[in-house]
């Protein structure tokens, strides 16, 4: 049972590690790759010290229709969709498994090795990519445009300094840092209202996003007792504790449904906005 | 009274403060010059900020909920006029710059009665509200280099680039504000806000030179849409020269300056007939006089936030027809289910003083979409002197003559009583139309000069009082809920020598500005509450 599980992550991991776009050290040598030298966190790794996490985001019962999205203004992007066309992203579930959770450890770290590496989030026909990134304090996170349109990209973090910046050719990239943990900035395209992304910041490597079947694995976590928390834009935040042993795998699940639709979802500092009434009201949800 | 509240709050705290430096410099350590600063800041800020930025800076003072833009959160440190970089703080000189010249187009008025060292105390104040102020080093301005100059090329050269950033996604090809995404644009907040309308240099947030607009594209505006183009430029999809040139290119779409205020509309006389509709090339070489517009805020429910800000007139006659052409920004053309959103946002956003909002069907669209209008008055019978019909639609005792327009039913005429009274005169011989293009409106009135059957009589060489009204269907501008003028004069002129009415005219001229203070100070107070 556990051997099994074991091996489907490790197949998985790579998966999980390009969901997180080379976050930290998460345990991608495609990250370390892409530095063009060994992170230093990463070579410091002594593996009989660390452990990994691994595991599931569950989606049971009825999947909730996601709806079309209406890209005939920008048609070049609409021709990158099938005949179905662009749906919503913020439900994603293949085969029981729940897509762009954000996983964390959110207790029980103490001390990190710093940034290393470029996390990248690309818009593509009109979408992010990824949906939801995670990225470590400090890291650079490299925005780049492959459609021949224009974008801007609107990061409205409470804890860091946002930006807005305009990208309104393919090929432009602008390099960006969030200075402290936020869970979650949302980023978003004024031009595409349709276009949202979520970026996870957190102050050191323990961090993924569940792929296309709904995995995850966090490797390389120091032996210790932790708090996982995983996020998710629908669902709100689930929490979990794990005991990470060295030189084993860790095991935590979260369970979602449909019923969990319109839970309170936190935001680096989430403005609710109340219609209804004549006014609307701002408030802070945490 | 209001006065008085004020008098004595701030003697209050200058007596409260006094007290505190007393009893510091005979117990504990002397305050820093730093707090020193922020407590003679907040007995500024207090008297003066307070009721729009709220006591506690989050933009949430008494006076807020009626205004878009709302008043800024300084808790945020979300700052739209720097010198820095895009989400940087701003420098101390930028917040200055804020507060001397205000915020032309919203709400947030300059300070020209603030001394150096009162605005001083009061940046002092406002970055003590965030947390980001005081954090890693001091912000930096941005390099903007130097302006290659202007001139007709320059000006070609920054219209490429317009189209090259693509500007127009929000600000539309004319740079009226009505680009594919102006509909769906909101500030931090989630509130609409509308793409800046670039021919209107003058209700520009951060100045209206070339430098100002430069700096805006370059910095971004944080806390809403307009994107910083710095990256753009740094991969080369337009030069540093080029970004200036497109300085120029704003800055050649209209006025720097809001036009001067001229209280009478001369109509001359059409030597080769009168123009057949408001599209004819004989409208080009006819004087335009433009009327500002502000909130109807003198009855219930009042409009804070207009849409309208002013109204562009030219007239001609013949002798025995007038026709006048009326121009004004609208990126609208309601109805138009497209605003549908921008209609239910700032239905939302408003605080509709009581007055029942446009309500929803099942499916979030709004029931109704009402039409963009403006109507014209003038008094019903011939003036007398200087008197003239209350502005606002007449009353019961001195009625007015209105020619109206909306988008729906085209143009009629009508007998106002104020504003909630108007009975439409069927017979009425004013016709016209109006077409609307890349967020612009044209608005075009004829009719004979003098009709037997009614008391509006356009005699040559005596002026008219006229004023105006506007609306925006989109905005959910209806009824009570619209953008007015004061009373102006319409002039027919004379075939021959105007000096005739030279002496009566001067005493209108004057009158008629007092009037226009008469509405500020009527907007003034009920904002006060
Ligand atoms: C009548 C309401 C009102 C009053 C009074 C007022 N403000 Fe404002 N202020 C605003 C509004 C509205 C905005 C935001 C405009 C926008 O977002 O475009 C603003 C914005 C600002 C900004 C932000 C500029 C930026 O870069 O974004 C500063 C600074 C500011 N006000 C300072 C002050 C100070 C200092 C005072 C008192 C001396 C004051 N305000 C009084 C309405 C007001
Ligand atoms: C995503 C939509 C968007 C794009 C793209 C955009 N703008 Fe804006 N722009 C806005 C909005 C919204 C405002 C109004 C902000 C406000 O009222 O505070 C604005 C304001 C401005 C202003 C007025 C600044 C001031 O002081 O009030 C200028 C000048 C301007 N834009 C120029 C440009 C130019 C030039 C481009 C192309 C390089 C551009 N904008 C691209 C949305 C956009
Ligand atoms: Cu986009």
């Amino acid at each position: 049972m556990r051997s099994h599980f074991w091996n489907r992550s490790a197949a998985l991991l790579a998966v999980a590690a390009m969901a997180a776009c080379g976050g930290g050290d998460g345990g991608s040598s495609e990250a370390a790759d892409d530095a063009g030298e060994a992170t230093p966190a990463a070579a410091a790794v002594d593996p009989s010290t660390v452990g990994t996490i691994s595991g599931m985001a569950n989606f049971g019962g009825m999947v909730p229709t996601m709806e079309a999205i209406d890209m005939s203004a920008e048609a070049e992007c609409a021709a990158g969709y099938g005949a179905d066309g662009p749906m919503a992203q913020s439900v994603l579930v293949s085969e029981g498994g729940l897509a762009n959770v954000f996983v964390y450890l959110s207790e029980g770290v103490s001390g990190a090795p710093a940034a290393s590496g470029a996390a990248t989030l690309d818009q593509v026909n009109c979408r992010y990519t990824p949906h939801v990134l995670g990225v470590q304090s400090g890291q650079d996170i490299e925005i780049s445009n492959s459609d021949n349109l224009l974008h801007n990209i609107n990061a409205t973090p409470t804890e860091n300094r946002g930006f807005n910046i305009s990208q309104p050719r393919a090929g432009i990239t602008s390099t960006q840092r969030f200075q402290v943990a936020e869970v979650m900035v949302p980023v978003r395209c004024d031009v595409h209202g349709w276009m949202q992304a979520y970026i996870g910041v957190v102050d050191h490597p323990y961090f993924a996003v569940t792929g296309a079947d709904g995995s995850y694995s966090i490797a390389n976590v120091p032996a210790g007792d932790y708090t996982l928390t995983a996020w998710h834009e629908e669902f709100g935040t689930q929490t979990a504790n794990v005991t990470v042993t060295a030189g084993e795998m860790a095991v935590a699940t979260f369970d979602y449904n449909a019923e969990m639709m319109g839970a309170e979802v936190p935001m680096g500092d989430a403005l609710v906005l109340e219609h209804g009434t004549n006014r609307i009201r701002v408030e802070r949800t945490q | 009274m209001r006065v008085l509240r004020r008098g004595t709050l701030g003697t209050l705290g200058t007596l409260a403060l006094g007290g505190f430096a007393i009893l510091a410099l005979s117990a504990a350590p002397p305050l820093s010059a730093q707090e020193d600063a922020a407590a003679a800041g907040k007995v500024v800020y207090d008297r003066w900020c307070a009721e729009c930025h709220g006591e506690t800076g989050q933009g949430d003072g008494s006076a807020a909920a009626s205004m878009l833009p709302r008043p800024r959160d300084f808790t945020q440190a979300l700052y739209q006029i720097r010198t820095t970089g895009s989400g940087q703080l701003p420098t101390d000189a930028d917040i200055r710059f804020a507060i001397e010249n205000g915020l032309p187009g919203t709400t947030m008025p300059g300070w020209p009665n603030l001394t150096d060292g009162e605005i001083d105390d009061l940046i002092v104040y406002l970055k003590s509200f965030s947390r980001f102020f005081g954090q890693g080093p001091a912000p930096e301005p941005l390099d903007f280099g130097s302006d290659p100059g202007g001139g007709p090329a320059a000006i070609e050269a920054g219209a490429a680039a317009y189209l090259t950033m693509l500007c127009e996604e929000c600000h539309g090809l004319s740079g009226r504000g009505d680009g594919t995404s102006a509909p769906t644009l909101e500030d931090w907040r989630g509130l609409p806000i509308r793409a800046a309308d670039l021919t209107e240099a003058w209700v520009l947030n951060g100045g209206s030179s070339v430098e100002d607009m430069h700096t805006r594209m370059l910095t971004g505006l944080d806390g809403t849409p307009m994107p910083s183009a710095i990256d753009a430029m740094n991969s080369g999809v337009v030069s540093p020269d080029e970004v200036w040139q497109l300085a120029h290119y704003l800055a050649s779409l209209g006025p720097r300056e809001m036009p001067p205020l001229r209280e009478v509309i001369r109509v001359g006389r059409a030597e080769a007939g009168l123009p057949a509709d408001g599209e004819e090339e004989a409208w080009a070489g006819v004087e335009a006089f433009y009327f500002p517009m502000s909130g109807q805020v003198v009855q219930l429910p009042r409009n804070f936030a207009p849409a309208v800000d002013g109204l562009w007139v030219q007239g001609l006659h013949d002798g025995s027809d007038i026709a006048l052409r009326v121009q004004w920004n609208d990126p609208s053309n309601s109805p138009d289910p497209n605003w549908d959103e921008w209609q239910n946002k700032i239905t939302a956003a408003l605080d509709l003083d009581g007055a029942e909002p446009i309500a929803l069907d099942s499916a979030g669209a709004p029931t109704a979409r009402p039409p963009d209008a403006v109507l014209l008055q003038f008094p019903f019978e011939p003036p007398e002197g200087t008197d003239r019909p209350y502005f606002l639609m007449g009353d019961a005792r001195e009625p007015v003559y209105l020619w109206t327009w909306d988008s729906e039913t085209g143009v009629g005429a009508g007998r106002g009583r104020g504003l909630d009274s108007v009975e439409p005169l069927g017979e009425d011989p004013v016709t016209g139309e109006a077409t609307w293009e890349e967020g612009r409106w044209t608005l075009y009135l004829r009719r004979s000069i003098e009709v037997e059957s009614d008391g509006l009589d356009f005699a040559e060489g005596a002026p008219m009082p006229i004023a105006f009204q506007a609306w925006d269907g989109s905005s959910a501008e209806v009824g009570k809920r619209s953008s007015v003028s004061t009373w102006y004069y319409i002039l027919l002129e004379p075939p021959a020598s105007s000096t005739v009415v030279v002496t009566p005219l001067l005493a209108m001229l004057l009158t008629g500005a007092f009037g226009l203070v008469l509405v500020r100070r009527a907007q003034d107070r009920r904002r006060d509450g």
